[in-house]
């Protein structure tokens, strides 16, 4: 009786191999792409810190790339962003926490079966409409009641605020609804209410998603480029911090904004002006890129693992 | 069979817990004539009056259009053993659940019918089932601690119920009578979640008893142990119920036998077929179903 044949099929080997190699190229193409984007943000950035000391770039509290006297303090850009950041937390770790929970723990099924894709929709509105809305709604309505600048700080974070409370309220409540059924019945067999099985039990298991998803949200309001080119501003200046008033009420301009002034104004040619633009996009990138790492950091430390 | 889960548990009795509601019964001198019977290890019914703490009459769940129980009448006594047995889908659970009303988590879940908690009926629009739930502690079928600490698992109730005073002492006694603080007392602070599934299925015990309900509901408590960690836990509930009233919801028809005074048998379609003494039920039941079902023709 003749041996079976098990030997090698040379078409099947091939083909194998073809699309492992294909898939492995579609899997590179992103990486390579970051990887173009960091290398070009890098050169780009080394240049410009041939003419100015990274010293004076990242310490200077004067910021005028075009302008005499020319200065190239990054400070008033970055506490634009802290502001922006900073507003743009206020209202949306609360507000998306709270909808997370209540989507996770209070709403019926049918209910969340229609609020959690109404909720994703705000996610989905082009973010040049948030800004104009900003300028055109939210400015006006806050004008009668504070003492606002046309472009001020307020109305952009408000904005980029609901911008990503999607994103808070979605991946949190991921988290909190990854939490065992058997951790909720446990707490309500002992008398709990709702309210203690929230916040005792479902919100510490979910910790580190929501934390997560802080981070993630956050790290989108530092990069957010149109609401606050549109509603903040142009007014490089640092803020001071204990002054929440002029903080908020007056036009202030983010590293984005200043971005975009840079790359769509008159400059000519490729001097220290232009080249500033990848100096802030290289601290604009480090800074996210940093809150991303330390979001995974969070994710996988304090991940509560369940059999 | 049930010999050797008398001779360890059964010799020592604290009576600082609940005022005997039988005077004249000592559950104590009753149970030392009792070993060597062969099914009930403890009282035997016949000396004991019972006085009723659950009564169900005429109890219909219903989850969105399919009916899980089905008209349950019974009178479950305090201070015993009771064991719901059945095959799976049977509503024994079902049962159990809506002693303390956790079936009102369920959105499509609805009750009809009657249930009384020491003459209350827990399903009175007055009722607050978080109330209810305070008075009657559960555990369940797998081990389910909080990823808390040891301590923080057992004080959870306490602090839930605002029972927060002598927080150590009790935490300590919960402990204690869950048969785990031995084994446990080093490291109280580390992670209710490090403990072996037995350890786990102890400390979910003393979670439920530290804030000393009355009525405790288990739902296949060991179905998820192996056979040593079981017999720990058959003989912890034959201790708690020197205390409480223990239901417990079981598939293992010899621990029924074992560690029960009255068993309850359901079967298909949400039915209460017999409902007695747990000898009567394993060795002379009424109906020909429950005998095949105990005989293990069918299940």
């Amino acid at each position: 009786m003749s041996q079976p044949d098990f030997s090698h099929d040379g078409i099947r080997t091939a083909r194998g191999t073809a699309f492992r190699y294909l898939f492995m190229l579609c899997a590179l193409l992103s990486i390579l792409t970051t990887v173009a984007i960091v290398a070009t943000l890098l050169i780009d950035a080394i240049d410009f810190f041939a003419t100015v000391s990274p010293i004076e770039f990242l310490t200077g509290t004067r910021w005028s790339p075009t302008n005499d006297p020319v200065a190239f303090g990054v400070l008033p850009l970055i506490s634009g962003t802290l502001i922006i950041t900073l507003g743009s937390a206020l209202v949306a770790l609360p507000i998306g926490l709270l909808t997370a929970i209540y989507l996770s723990e209070y709403a019926s099924e049918r209910r969340r079966a229609y609020l959690k894709p109404a909720l994703e929709v705000l996610a989905g509105v082009p973010t040049v409409v948030y800004g104009y809305f900003a300028l055109v709604y939210v400015t006006p309505a806050l004008d009668t009641i504070l003492p606002l600048s046309t472009f001020n700080a307020l109305s952009a974070s408000i904005m980029v605020g609901i911008m990503i409370i999607p994103m808070v309220s979605s991946i949190s409540e991921d988290a909190m609804s990854a939490v065992p059924d058997s951790l909720r019945q446990a707490s309500y067999g002992l008398g709990a209410t709702k309210f203690t099985v929230s916040t005792s039990v479902v919100v510490p298991a979910a910790l580190s998603g929501i934390i997560s998803s802080f981070i993630l949200a956050l790290s989108r309001a530092i990069g957010e480029t149109m609401i606050v080119a549109i509603a903040a501003g142009q007014t490089p200046r640092m803020v001071d911090l204990t002054d929440p008033a002029g903080m908020f009420l007056d036009s202030i301009q983010p590293m984005t904004s200043a971005m975009v002034q840079i790359g769509t104004g008159d400059i000519v040619g490729q001097g220290a002006a232009y080249k500033s633009l990848f100096a802030v996009g290289l601290t604009l990138f480090v800074i996210t890129f940093v809150m991303n790492l330390v979001s995974e950091l969070v994710a996988s430390r304090y991940r509560e693992v369940y059999r | 069979m049930t010999n050797k889960q008398m001779t360890s548990s059964e010799t020592e009795q604290t009576d600082d817990q609940q005022p005997n509601p039988t005077p004249g019964t000592d559950s104590l001198a009753d149970r030392g004539t009792d070993i060597g019977v062969e099914t009930s290890s403890r009282d035997d019914p016949a000396t004991v009056p019972d006085r009723t703490i659950i009564e169900s009459r005429d109890l219909d769940v219903y989850y969105g259009d399919d009916q899980a129980l089905n008209g349950i009448s019974m009178e479950i006594p305090e201070q015993q053993v009771t064991a719901l047995i059945g095959p799976s889908g049977c509503g024994k659970s079902t049962f159990l659940r809506s002693i303390n009303r956790m079936n009102d988590l369920i959105d499509i879940a609805r009750v009809d019918g009657e249930l009384f908690f020491r003459e209350k009926d827990v399903y009175d629009d007055d009722v607050d089932p978080v109330a209810l739930r305070r008075r009657i502690g559960m555990v369940f079928q797998s081990p389910n601690p909080f990823p808390k600490s040891i301590y923080d698992n057992v004080a959870y109730g306490l602090r839930v119920q605002g029972q927060d005073d002598n927080l150590d002492e009790k935490v300590h006694t919960a402990l204690e009578r869950a048969a785990l603080l031995d084994e446990v007392e080093d490291q109280l602070d580390s992670s209710g979640l490090d403990l072996s599934g037995g350890q786990q299925q102890r400390l979910c015990i003393a979670r439920a008893i530290a804030p000393d309900p009355e009525v405790i509901l288990m739902d296949e408590p060991a179905s998820a142990l192996d056979p040593v960690a079981t017999s720990k836990i058959e003989d912890l509930i034959e201790d708690l119920a020197e205390e409480y009233t223990v239901i417990i919801v079981t598939h293992n028809m010899q621990q029924a036998a074992r560690i029960s005074d009255k068993t309850a048998v359901f079967l298909t379609g949400g039915n209460l077929v017999e409902f007695d003494d747990t000898t009567k039920i394993f060795e002379n039941p009424e109906s020909d179903r429950v005998e095949d079902y105990i005989t293990g023709k069918f299940g």
